[in-house]
């Protein structure tokens, strides 16, 4: 008995380290972001903006994919839907006329201009309810099925953005969204949406998604309704990617039907997998180095020249080809992601040494073997 | 008092009678065996009960109320809890996990306020760890609770898919050949378990098993099943003396 008290005591002693050590590093990034959001130029600016929207956005994919264990494709459907409230509410009335010139704006919006809050936050409830729509017959399907009933409706979504040129004006996009040019809307909101996940994904509900993924039938024979659990995540999944794709849509400045091809899902499928299906803290990982390092390694698509000669391998293209390469080396060396689907947490830092250690070990081992 | 009972229950694949006219009684209280040799249709038996299948024809009553259909999450809820043949425990999570995932078909609180941590979730899930805690305990798995399930020995892993089942607070438990791959000494602790167990949480325990020494020792009833048919029914001593059994275990001998 009297051990158990002692490690209760113990348990609500690390408890409190565990809330410290959060608080400590919620201070650390509102420092970074401070500190950033007045020093850098507007280019790296608005790499960090995007890097945080690609966190929103990946954590929004992660919770079906990676946690319920459904196979989805349809983000970039939900985050069209987030950008064009974000685009058609937030444009200035007097510049709207001009726009619209091919066919003029349906009259019930056209004089309605919400606060860049309300737009957005109405951006994530109705892509939060076309997924509770879509999610009704598509849940019913199971692994590539479901991945291609997303797809199309994304792809619907777009075509749909296209033809409604009334309020969407068509494939000439609306231009002339007031942007956001601070860091603290984008990274504010993608630190909410993290807590969000990270109390969401520990709650009671968190796991039944987990059980989900982990065992299909096991998860509804443990009274668990598969359709309930799996509507409700695709549909805050969908609210999040509502969201991102608003901040997105605020971000650029202008919205036009093209940036919503089905190829933007696969960036953020990326930022999921290469991060860990599964993994919070990896998809955050992840979804910078994707970003920023798709940026920085621009500088291998311009000319350089060794010793006055141009070498000739420097030319536009060469970016992907070593980005492909690098996303090839870390999925063979990390088959689970850079996280599994572990959390980086202090308990997780501490261990690393010693699997690096174990890691040389290994293969010092196999070295003496040899000889 | 029957707790469950099937009338005329016939389940079909295609061509295939995989069970026949089933007709079963569970009595409150009882430990009742099904029994019969591979492809008897045990387990499509089972599936019918908690609602893997519909079955083709035929009702299926828990506490005389029609079952025959429902979803095996609602089946669940009324409280009827299975555990697998081939065991089917959330792998990638902990002992705990597991057994809180079991938990969840309790909650009276929506995600929001299960995510934004208010007062009645905290309670909720106090309350909910706080059991399983006490759980884990009785079933001696404590020592064991933030293990990852999958790294469990065997016969530890059986105890968890019990438990996990016992977490849903069923007043029927079907188990699904718990003691497959066990050997001796542990199918003989696991028949003690499951007699504990059985009183502790006054349960009635339906279940299919192979072990003869098991079933033989714990079942008040037993029926017996081959090809969908029911070809024997009745206490312990009276099938291992029932020829059809005898036939449909070891054969017919053409010359005898």
């Amino acid at each position: 008995m009297g051990n158990s008290v002692n490690a209760s005591g113990a348990n609500q002693k690390s408890n409190r380290m565990k809330y410290v050590r959060i608080g400590i590093l919620l201070v650390v990034v509102l420092i970074f972001v401070f500190i950033a959001d007045i020093t850098v130029n507007s280019y790296v600016r608005r790499i960090l903006n995007l890097c945080a929207i690609y966190t929103i956005l990946g954590l929004s994919m992660n919770l079906v994919n990676g946690f319920t264990g459904l196979f989805s494709l349809g983000q970039a459907g939900f985050m069209a839907v987030g950008a064009y409230c974000v685009a058609v509410f937030t444009v200035p009335v007097e510049s709207r006329a001009a726009m619209f010139y091919l066919v003029p704006q349906n009259p019930a919006i056209a004089n309605l201009e919400l606060p860049f809050v309300v737009a957005l936050l109405l951006g994530g409830f109705v892509s939060a309810f076309f997924a509770f729509l879509i999610g009704f017959p598509v849940l019913r399907l199971k692994g590539d099925y479901l991945a291609i009933a997303t797809l199309g409706f994304s792809e619907i979504i777009r075509i749909v953005f296209t033809n409604t040129q009334t309020i969407t004006n068509g494939a000439l996009g609306i231009k002339g969204i007031p942007t956001i040019n601070r860091l603290w809307w984008t990274f504010g909101i993608a630190i909410l949406v993290v807590i969000f996940m990270f109390l969401l994904i520990n709650s009671t509900y968190g796991r039944a998604f987990k059980a989900i993924r982990e065992d299909e039938i096991a998860a509804e024979a443990m009274g668990i309704s598969l359709f309930k659990h799996k509507v409700l995540s695709f549909t805050i999944s969908g609210f999040l990617a509502g969201i991102g794709g608003g901040l997105f849509a605020a971000l650029l400045g202008t919205v036009d039907p093209k940036q919503f091809y089905f190829t933007l899902t696969y960036n953020f499928l990326l930022i999921i997998v290469l991060g860990g299906m599964g993994s919070i803290s990896g998809t955050i990982i992840s979804a910078f180095i994707v970003t920023a390092g798709l940026e920085w390694l621009r500088l291998l698509d311009e000319p350089h020249a060794i010793f006055g000669w141009n070498v000739p391998l420097f030319r536009p293209g060469l970016r992907m080809v070593v980005f492909s390469i690098l996303l090839m080396a870390i999925v063979l060396f990390w088959s689970r992601g850079l996280m599994g689907n572990q959390e980086l947490s202090w308990e997780y830092v501490k261990k690393v040494p010693d699997k690096v250690r174990n890691a040389f070990r290994i293969k010092s081992a196999k070295g003496g073997a040899a000889k | 008092m029957s707790i469950l009972k099937t009338e005329n229950v016939v389940m079909q694949f295609g061509g295939v009678v995989a069970v026949d006219s089933l007709n079963i009684e569970v009595n409150e209280g009882e430990i009742v065996a099904l029994i019969g040799p591979n492809g008897a249709g045990k387990t499509t038996a089972f599936n019918c009960i908690t609602g893997v299948y519909i079955p083709t024809s035929g009702r299926v009553l828990f506490e005389d109320q029609n079952i025959t259909g429902k979803s095996p999450d609602k089946i669940t809820k009324l409280g009827i809890a299975r555990t697998f043949q081939n065991i089917r425990l959330f792998k990638d999570l902990t002992v705990m996990e597991n057994v809180l995932i079991a938990k969840h078909l309790h909650v009276n609180y929506n995600f929001l306020s299960a995510t934004l941590r208010l007062p009645k979730a905290l309670y909720g899930e106090r309350q909910m760890k706080n059991e399983c805690e006490e759980l884990l305990e009785r079933l001696g798995l404590t020592a064991v609770k933030n293990e990852i399930s999958s790294s469990l020995p065997y016969g530890m892993q059986r105890h968890l898919e019990i438990a996990r089942a016992l977490a849903t607070n069923p007043k029927l438990l079907l188990l699904d050949e718990p003691a497959a791959g066990m050997n001796p000494h542990e199918t003989d602790e696991l028949t003690a378990f499951i007699k504990t167990v059985k009183d502790d949480y006054h349960l009635t325990v339906f279940m299919i098993e192979h072990h003869m020494d098991l079933v033989m020792e714990i079942s008040d009833r037993i029926y017996v099943l081959d090809f969908g048919q029911t070809i024997a029914k009745g206490t312990p001593d009276e099938i291992q003396n029932n020829d059809r059994v005898i036939q449909a275990y070891l054969g017919v001998q053409e010359d005898a």
